[in-house]
């Protein structure tokens, strides 16, 4: 079934991504690219804006806009209780963007696709109601010196409760996993190792396949934090065979507020619901009340309607605009701001594990991350300087902070020439 | 760029390099951590006082140059001084680095480098930390402060 949220979205798109798939997979062009996302046209300070913090958060295309004011203009209705016209074109558009999530992820089943707020939401709801309710004194869990603080403080939240332990796994000078390690910690007490797809903050590709063979051979679940990699690569649920894959729209080209979490559908049988409400009951009364079935016994309350209509589009424009040649650009601009990085005396990588997402953390010697970030922004190049959420990793390093540029497949290699020409007036003021 | 120099005065990137009194201060009788959360950076305050009066201050720490030289340069400006002008001192160059109108009373000397602090919202807290630190101290606080 087609719906009048897809049928407007599929019928008035203009830009790169059809040209794209006109022209039958013509060389990805960044710069056709940029002309879909409005806002990377303004200027900052009098500069052009070179936004390189996309880690943070992606900019919107056009398409991902102008699906969320057409929900706003024509379908606005609250989901699965009208009757009436709007309320029906409303449900079967939510629906119709959770079936998009659905094929992104190669997930088998839509009863496997809950929506949630972002990442954190989603890795707070396997936390509370996966793990706590099974989690013993002395159980463990798993998880990584890469992980975000929204990968750590959930698992302490539920240790705390239950008398579990956080066992974490150790990484290398590069940032990569320590594996030997890693199969190590794993042992009868493990209920559950989670762990980032991709580190937001050094940019270092896990070896997940491994990771969760590693586990399943002793019938461990995985969670996977993919708040950073679903922009970057192809994720397939059902071949890396995870328990849990979380991610964050935002970060994919869609709204904020919206998430997802995958879980096998066998686990989210099995969980109680996260929060009550609306939405997520079959029937109530005062003396009982029963749950309704998947997904929505996870959805309490109205959900973000148009958030999860607008992660759609960004996924479908992600989608027509093909995988190989937004990553390929996405890997130049890696190689050539890591290379021209690293010509700059003083300037140091932290962060140089053989697969790596389009991320770039760096350290001047003698010059504090957030005074670069300044310097940089007054020359209109937006990059984060700060620790990431990532605070452990950063005492892995001895850094307070690190200074971090991250790309996206609007970005260009004149934006990353701007970067490498800021990042040496930097040291010039400080001189 | 004439905004950033205003920031990055030599006065500041000379104390960011060379910061004074930076160390720990053995017999301190007041001590204070200070903590960004926003950047991680953190600051210890050593104090002593003779009655009313700072006799000794130094400061500990990884900050950025704005943190870094604010500090150093508050350590400078403070010896000498009693708690009644400390405090009168604190809201003057609080004044000036959130582009408040200048108050009158304290004379900020040197501590006017920091002007530049103003057109850049985001870094008054890192002017600032070591000023909310040394209160802390001042006031006996052990805890940990924070700018949040
Ligand atoms: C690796 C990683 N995990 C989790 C999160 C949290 O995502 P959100 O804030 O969208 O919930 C982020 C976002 O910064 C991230 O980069």
């Amino acid at each position: 079934m087609r719906t009048a949220g897809e049928r407007s979205a599929g019928g008035q798109i203009a830009g790169a991504a059809t040209r794209a798939s006109a022209s039958g997979g013509r060389a990805f062009d960044p710069l056709a690219v940029r002309e879909d996302f409005p806002i990377l046209r303004q200027k900052v300070y009098g500069k052009p804006l070179v936004y390189l913090d996309n880690a943070a958060t992606t900019h919107k295309p056009r398409v991902v806009i102008e699906a969320i004011e057409r929900f706003y203009e024509n379908d606005n209705s609250n989901i699965h209780r009208g009757l009436h016209a709007l309320s029906e074109r409303a449900t079967a558009a939510f629906e119709a963007a959770r079936d998009t999530v659905r094929r992104t992820l190669n997930a088998a089943d839509l009863r496997e696709i809950v929506f949630t707020r972002g990442t954190t939401e989603a890795i707070n709801l396997v936390a509370q109601s996966f793990a706590r309710p099974r989690l013993r004194p002395g159980d463990e869990i798993v998880i990584s010196t890469l992980e975000h603080h929204s990968n750590i403080v959930p698992w302490q939240m539920v240790c705390e409760a239950t008398g579990a332990r956080l066992r974490v796994i150790p990484i290398g000078e590069a940032g990569e996993l320590d594996m030997k390690a890693y199969e190590a910690l794993l042992g009868p007490r493990t209920r559950l190792v989670a762990i980032v797809h991709v580190s937001n903050a050094l940019g270092t590709i896990n070896p997940v396949e491994r990771v969760i063979e590693a586990a399943h051979a002793r019938g461990i679940p995985v969670l996977l934090d993919g708040a950073q990699a679903v922009a970057h690569m192809k994720v397939d649920v059902r071949a890396l065979d995870c328990d849990f894959y979380a991610f964050s729209g935002h970060k994919v080209y869609g709204p904020t507020g919206i998430g997802v979490l995958y879980g096998k559908v066998e686990h989210l049988e099995a969980m109680p619901p996260y929060q009550g409400g609306g939405d997520m009951i079959a029937s109530v009364t005062f003396e009982k009340t029963t749950w309704n079935r998947l997904p929505y016994k996870f959805e309490a309350g109205t959900p973000h309607i148009a958030g999860g209509i607008g992660l759609a589009a960004a996924l479908d424009y992600l989608d027509r605009l093909g995988l190989e040649g937004r990553a390929a650009h996405e890997q130049d601009l890696l190689v050539r701001a890591t290379a021209a990085l690293r010509a700059i005396p003083r300037v140091r990588i932290i962060g140089t594990a053989p697969a790596k997402a389009s991320v770039l953390s760096f350290v001047i010697d003698g010059i504090h991350p957030h005074d670069i970030g300044t310097i940089l922004d007054r020359d209109g190049i937006a990059i984060r300087a700060g620790h990431h959420c990532t605070q452990p990793l950063m005492d892995r390093f001895g850094v307070p902070a690190t200074a971090r540029a991250s790309f996206a497949l609007y970005n260009t290699r004149d934006e990353v020439d701007a970067l490498a020409k800021g990042v040496a007036r930097v040291i010039e003021v400080f001189s | 760029m004439s905004e950033l120099g205003d920031l990055y005065q030599e006065v500041i990137l000379d104390h960011n390099k060379r910061p004074r009194n930076f160390r720990a201060l053995p017999g301190a009788d007041h001590r204070a951590v200070g903590h960004n959360p926003l950047c991680g950076d953190r600051m210890t305050i050593y104090l002593k006082l003779d009655g009313d009066v700072v006799t000794e201050v130094t400061f500990e720490g990884s900050g950025c140059a704005i943190s870094k030289a604010s500090a150093s340069m508050m350590t400078e400006s403070i010896k000498g001084k009693t708690r009644a002008q400390v405090e009168a001192l604190f809201k003057k160059f609080h004044g000036l680095v959130t582009g408040e109108p200048p108050a009158s009373g304290a004379d900020l000397g040197k501590l006017v480098v920091f002007s530049g602090v103003s057109e850049f919202p985001v870094r008054v807290k890192c002017a600032t930390l070591a000023w909310h630190t040394l209160r802390a101290a001042l006031e006996e606080r052990t805890e940990a402060v924070s700018t949040e």
